[in-house]
């Protein structure tokens, strides 16, 4: 059976002949529209892609922040000093939230905050509005909880001290920003801080990332700090201090410890201190640095600066005798006391008895720009270069301006100003042979050699023999000796400068080393305006010298370097003295 | 010519759903290494919180205290105490 097929050949509608311009017009209609479609595509690709590009990629690519953290803070064996943790901020935005009184009480316990300044915050005509900051993760898990609209938390972070009050003025403390704004957190800010890094990554639609475009930024993590501090010895020096500001009912007070092999600082503590885990109520008084911050001027402890001039001129033996006389000198219309006549004294014992005649005996055998030259080699006047906020320079005259008094006042410790950290800078020079080193907060390992040579090893170790008597029976700081150990060292007291008059209110300072045969430790002690009876360097600040002095050597141990004999004597005597003052 | 063409497919073909394996792949070690990123920055968080706790018990106010409250204990004396002469 054969099918006849259709043609359209034969279709007899088509045998009649179409008019030739309706096939034209429906090729030039497709031509138009697929033209159409050509251009538009080449739009979408060609002209307008990066626009379409960036809104595609926004639907599934991110940018993230990776967080950095501050640097740690350890002491010179690792301990941590201050680190930090990530908390939360609890904030809200005030229009989209509208809990309910029940859900108002709740949170407000949880947040450990009123219910009125709760609902004051939540009422606020702002678009964000903290309602608490760093608080702990678990309570804004708790918050989180609660699934309340317009309230959200953040991340940041919180900076914790372990060390509380016994290491406030060293470390300082960070702003709520993570920002250090005392000091080392201060002084070593930019090395502390981290800088967070961003990356842009591709989520997919359950928001994880499934590739790493690229980098944007790296994060910089902060870097740890390993101080020079020994915390051990930091807390010996804190609880002394303590004791003695109980005992003296002192206004201020500050001790500093270096290790005179590398200049490092190994403690350094003021009094009165604050917790800086809980900033709520603070005074100025409580935040000053006093050790670096407050100079004063120091009195008889640098004497034996001026001896050791005399001995290195070679003008003056350490058994030259000098004439105190009564006990009262006038110089240019101006009288200089000691504090009792002491008549005929060697070299030796004008430093062991403290004798301000005997000093400027010695001071006025010198020009004034000598003498300029040597406490200027020592560092007085010249900034520490510890990085730490408002460190104090101390105040040295050019020589040119020196009158011949203040040139006498100078030679025991008057018209000059120091902080005490200065002045245990100063002592290096006789700790070590002569020469001083810069002195450092943070760790270094190996000693320093050589620093500036200011005096000659011979008559380093001549001064330090005649500031050991100062600790002997005889001396003015008995109270100073360190069981085991021979110690040397120079008493202070000053009174003290208001306005333009010397009060009667007194500094009380003890500056020394130990162990005299290979000295390895400075401790200085300041003691501002003790109120009780005793108010002399020896007695107010020697004690505290000895209790730091001994725990430290035995924390380092340090062979002790004095026979057991005269040891049992110097405790007996102390004893003694002890009683005697009850 | 034809069998080349072929070939060439095969070829194209074999390539293109390598690329898609080893996409799926790296996808996957990525996630896994995220994960593992995140546990590394947790684990650090964990550690500085654990060194701050240590610190803390650490504390020689708070030693200091129990040695001398809880366990009696005290300094000796200069006399009871003995050095010992060595070359270290």
């Amino acid at each position: 059976m054969k099918k006849r097929s259709v043609t359209f050949n034969h279709n007899p509608l088509l045998a009649k002949g179409l008019p030739v311009w309706r096939p034209r017009v429906v090729l030039l209609a497709l031509l138009c529209g697929s033209f159409a479609l050509v251009a538009r595509a080449a739009y979408l690709q060609g002209v307008n892609d990066e626009f379409l590009q960036a809104k595609g990629e926004s639907r599934y690519a991110r940018v993230i922040e990776i967080p950095a953290t501050r640097g740690k803070i350890t002491d010179r064996h690792g301990t941590v000093l201050a680190a930090s943790t990530p908390v939360k901020s609890i904030w809200a935005i005030p229009g989209d939230a509208k809990p309910t009184p029940a859900e108002v009480r709740k949170l407000a316990g949880l947040l450990d905050m009123d219910v009125r300044d709760l609902n004051h915050r939540l009422a606020r005509d702002s678009d964000f509005v903290y309602l608490k900051r760093q608080v702990p993760p678990e309570v804004a898990e708790q918050v989180a909880n609660m699934k309340l609209a317009g309230i959200h938390d953040q991340r940041e972070y919180r900076r914790y001290y372990p060390g509380a009050e016994v290491m406030s003025h060293l470390l300082g403390f960070t702003g709520v920003d993570d920002h250090g704004q005392e000091g080392v957190e201060l002084a070593y800010d930019s090395q502390l801080n981290g800088k967070p890094g961003s990356r842009r990554v591709i989520k997919d639609r359950r928001g994880q990332i499934v590739e790493d475009v690229e980098s944007i930024r790296t994060p910089q993590e902060g870097k740890d700090i390993a101080l020079s501090i020994d915390a051990k010895i930091q807390y010996l020096a804190y609880t002394a201090l303590q004791n003695a500001m109980d005992t003296y009912r002192a206004k201020a007070g500050s001790v500093v410890v270096l290790d005179s092999r590398t200049g490092e600082v190994l403690a350094m503590v003021n009094a009165p201190t604050y917790n800086p885990n809980n900033r709520e109520s603070l005074s100025g008084a409580q935040l000053r640095n006093r050790a670096v911050t407050d100079t004063f001027e120091p009195g008889s402890v640098l004497k034996p600066i001026i001896a050791a001039m005399a001995l290195e001129s070679g003008k003056f033996r350490f058994d030259t005798v000098i004439d105190t006389g009564n006990g009262r000198m006038t110089l240019a219309n101006a009288t200089i006391t000691d504090t009792k006549p002491h008549g005929r004294l060697t070299v030796a014992e004008v430093i062991q008895k403290s004798s301000n005649i005997g000093a400027v005996r010695m001071a006025m055998s010198f020009k004034p720009e000598e003498m300029w030259q040597v406490y200027d080699d020592l560092g007085l006047g010249s900034s520490l270069q510890l990085g730490f906020p408002g460190e104090a320079s101390g105040r040295l005259r050019p020589a040119s301006t020196w009158r011949p008094i203040e040139q006498a006042t100078m030679a025991y410790g008057y018209g000059v100003s120091a902080s005490l950290m200065q002045l245990a800078r100063t002592y290096l020079a006789f700790a070590r042979d002569g020469d001083v080193i810069p002195v450092t907060l943070t760790r270094s390992e190996v000693p320093q050699v050589t620093g500036r040579r200011v005096f000659s090893a011979q008559t380093v170790r001549e001064t330090r023999a005649m500031m050991e008597m100062v600790t002997q029976a005889g001396g003015t700081a008995v109270h100073g000796q360190v069981p085991g150990y021979r110690v040397a060292g120079k008493t202070g007291t000053s009174h003290k400068l208001e306005g333009a008059h010397y009060t009667s209110k007194y500094i009380a300072s003890f500056v020394g080393l130990a162990p005299v045969s290979d000295p390895r430790l400075i401790v200085a002690v300041m003691i501002d305006e003790p109120a009780g009876k005793q108010y002399y360097g020896g007695q107010v600040a020697g004690p505290i010298f000895s209790n730091v002095m001994a725990g430290a050597l035995r924390a380092l141990s340090v062979p002790p370097d004095a026979p057991i004999t005269p040891l049992q004597v110097a405790r007996s005597k102390e004893e003694i003295a002890a009683r005697g003052r009850m | 010519m034809l069998r080349i063409d072929v070939m060439l497919v095969v070829v194209v073909v074999a390539s293109a759903l390598g690329v898609v394996a080893s996409q799926h792949q790296a996808r996957k070690l990525h996630t896994e290494l995220e994960r593992d990123q995140a546990r590394m920055r947790q684990l650090e968080v964990e550690w500085g919180q654990l060194q701050l706790e240590q610190s803390t018990w650490a504390a020689h106010v708070r030693i200091e205290k129990i040695a001398r409250q809880r366990l009696k204990m005290q300094l000796p004396g200069a006399s009871q105490m003995l050095v010992v002469e060595g070359s270290p």
